[in-house]
């Protein structure tokens, strides 16, 4: 077939939009996605973006050192404020992750089929988050060296771990979320890692993915049950995605404060994940199709659909933050009103309100299809998204400061320590990405060959393409 | 098509490869060969083809019914550890020394079943998901470092573009000159012999 030019922005529920945009064939998909990997060098911007990265990775490994040798005061922590920043910055971290298991599996089993351009990268976002996200319970607990104590291992103190505490619930739900993400990112690359290996131009490339690729020929024999092992997988990701984020929220809903104990917070959380995930999907997609020519696999199209979902899930947040006022007045429980009234108007207020506009107005710029379309005004939004996803774990977590002991108020000021670990968590964050971009097969080919016309048994070859199909640009 | 070679040599070796361009031709030849008779025989494909499993006739594979006991496995492991740790009241156990804490939280039942949910889901999904993958590729024969295919330069396109069927000689019913003789009839672009 010769290379006719492919529309994809026309509106007619009629006809499926073609996914992949000026490829008419396999080995063109093949070529273009595994060039990011196999091009001697990365373009001049990765290795600037490494370098700062890395940088930033390097000094949050330092800090924690010095909070090793030092303890938990160099942090602003202090009574009651006692979660700090570490708690905020596991939340958010651990929400971002949410929205790659939410491409890779619920949109998944839902048969959107746009998906196959961003699972790859979302998948691996996944990973990168659920590290930033492990690391920092794990530094905050303060004696870190008995840190095992969380787990259910025999030891001499006869002493087992409490089984009834959302913290130990979240012990098990972060780490089966961190193995099945892994599972399920390494089983759906298999096929892709052995296009690597089938394309290798050196004998490194051969063996390492080689043995990445675990021998995989491409047997339909093999297929079948790789593909019901990944139904499977994609159908047990989907609760455990919503299993988790709730988890995390019980951390503060099965606490008896005021503000956290409220029963909205399982899906105002969940909520709030897919939502600053997939605003993390956008901010690494738009730069990532740039950087390695990947729009015609990425296309405006899939922004416009992720844009979408972002005004979706951030109107459910909005109604949650109103939902949360209106029950805090209509209970009558004058400590959850003082609360709120003061999250809104007390000392932290700047805070909330950037929140709620970051989280809540901006995302309302994606009603008019223009601004929908358009990166500047896209990455804008989800600039802001980020920021104010951020913002909301900081609001709740914060709001320890006034507890029931007007005594013991007081403001919680973070340290330059608590500053450069969130900075230096996004470092780890986006190098563990740029080596992914550089290193793996950054879109998933053999699924993407999957959704093309091409690929149906039906219309390839000998039958003629049904009208739909291959729509050309008059 | 290099009959020569094809023809040459007394080996049967892995078996005959022959090479399609398009998923529609390896239907074809998938339903024709299924159809002559062959047991040990595959398509290879840079991707699952819709449909080539029926034309193949490739049984449903037994995996999810497996999975499902898993996780049944799972969620009762995600009982026995709370209940073991945090509830049992058993003095002689087994283990001597290692016997459950028993936590007295706000009055609460030592077997507080609602609160250890979390924990046996948790517990359930990750025994599914590992047996999942763990044997899929146990199914599958997979890790393995070396197979005969890989000898063949041409098939290294099969994760790329090309769709490969392949009748092995240890098929009772392959013979190199009747089985060459039905693959030159379904209009591959090459047929070869792979070594074993």
């Amino acid at each position: 077939m010769e290379a006719t030019p492919i529309d994809n922005t026309f509106e007619d529920p009629g006809q499926r939009a073609p996914l992949v945009l000026n490829h008419n064939d396999f080995t063109s998909v093949t070529t273009d996605i595994c060039r990011a990997s196999e091009s001697p060098r990365p373009p001049r911007a990765w290795y600037i973006a490494f370098a700062i990265s890395a940088a930033l990775a390097s000094l949050f490994f330092l800090l924690i050192f010095y909070l090793f040798i030092t303890g938990v005061g160099i942090w602003g922590n202090h009574s009651p404020t006692m979660w700090g920043f570490p708690i905020v910055n596991f939340v958010f971290w651990i929400g971002i992750g949410h929205a790659g298991t939410l491409i890779s599996a619920i949109l998944f089993l839902f048969r959107q089929k746009w998906r196959t351009a961003i699972n790859r990268f979302a998948e691996a976002m996944t990973i990168f988050a659920v590290v930033c996200a492990g690391t920092f319970p794990v530094i905050h607990v303060g004696r870190v060296w008995v840190v095992y104590w969380l787990f259910p291992i025999p030891n001499q103190m006869e002493l087992w771990p409490q089984f009834r505490s959302p913290l130990l619930w979240d012990v098990f739900a972060v780490s089966t979320y961190f193995t099945v993400s892994l599972l399920f990112w390494y089983v759906g690359m298999i096929p892709d890692l052995a296009t690597f290996r089938d394309r290798a131009a050196t004998k490194t490339r051969a063996i390492i993915y080689g043995l990445l690729a675990l021998g995989w020929t491409g047997s339909n024999r093999h297929w079948h049950r790789y593909e019901r092992a990944y139904l499977l997988l994609a159908a047990l990701a989907t609760p455990l995605v919503l299993s988790v984020h709730s988890v995390v929220s019980f951390d503060f809903a099965v606490a008896q404060l005021p503000g956290w104990h409220s029963t909205i917070f399982p899906p105002y959380f969940v909520a709030g994940a897919i939502f600053g995930g997939f605003a993390m999907v956008v901010t690494l997609a738009v730069p990532s199709r740039q950087l390695w020519g990947l729009k015609d696999f990425i296309t405006m199209r899939h922004l416009e659909n992720m844009n979408k979902i972002i005004l979706l899930t951030g109107s459910i947040v909005g109604y949650a933050y109103v939902s949360e006022f209106f029950i805090a007045w209509y209970s009558g429980a004058t400590y959850e009103g003082f609360a709120f009234i003061n999250r809104a108007f007390g000392q932290h207020a700047w805070a909330y309100w950037l929140m709620l506009f970051c989280n809540v107005v901006a995302p309302q710029l994606f009603w008019f299809k223009r601004f929908r379309r358009s990166i500047p005004v896209m990455y804008f939004v989800v600039m802001c998204v980020n920021v104010g996803m951020w913002f909301e774990r900081f609001v709740i977590v914060i709001s320890l400061e006034q507890d029931f002991l007007p005594s013991s108020w007081g403001y919680f000021a973070p340290t330059w320590v608590d500053l450069m670990m969130l900075v230096g968590s996004m470092g780890l964050f986006l190098m563990l990405f740029l080596l992914f971009i550089r290193y793996l097969p950054v879109i998933a080919m053999a699924e993407l060959k999957a959704v093309m016309p091409q690929a149906d048994p039906h219309t390839s070859g000998e039958h003629d393409t049904p009208a739909g199909q291959n729509r050309e640009v008059v | 098509m290099g009959d020569s070679a094809l023809s040459a040599g007394t080996s049967d070796g892995f078996g005959l490869l022959a090479e399609f361009e398009t998923p529609a031709q390896i239907m074809r030849a998938a339903r024709a060969v299924h159809d002559a008779g062959y047991v040990e025989w595959d398509c290879h494909t840079p991707f699952p083809v819709h449909g080539l499993d029926k034309a193949m006739g490739v049984k449903p594979t037994i995996l999810p019914v497996l999975v499902f006991f898993c996780g049944l496995m799972g969620v009762s492991l995600g009982f026995l550890l709370q209940w073991f740790t945090n509830a049992a009241s058993i003095e002689a156990w087994f283990f001597g020394i290692v016997r459950g804490y028993e936590y007295m939280i706000s009055g609460k039942p030592m077997m507080s079943l609602p609160a250890w949910i979390p924990v046996m889901f948790e517990t359930t999904v990750l025994f599914s998901a590992l047996a999942t993958v763990g044997l899929m590729l146990v199914f599958n024969g997979l890790p393995r470092l070396y197979h005969p295919l890989f000898k063949s330069k041409r098939f290294a396109r099969v994760t790329d573009d090309r769709f490969f069927l392949v009748i092995e000689a240890r098929d009772p019913k392959f013979d190199r000159a009747a089985s060459l003789s039905l693959l030159e009839t379904l209009n591959p672009i090459s047929i070869e012999l792979v070594e074993s």
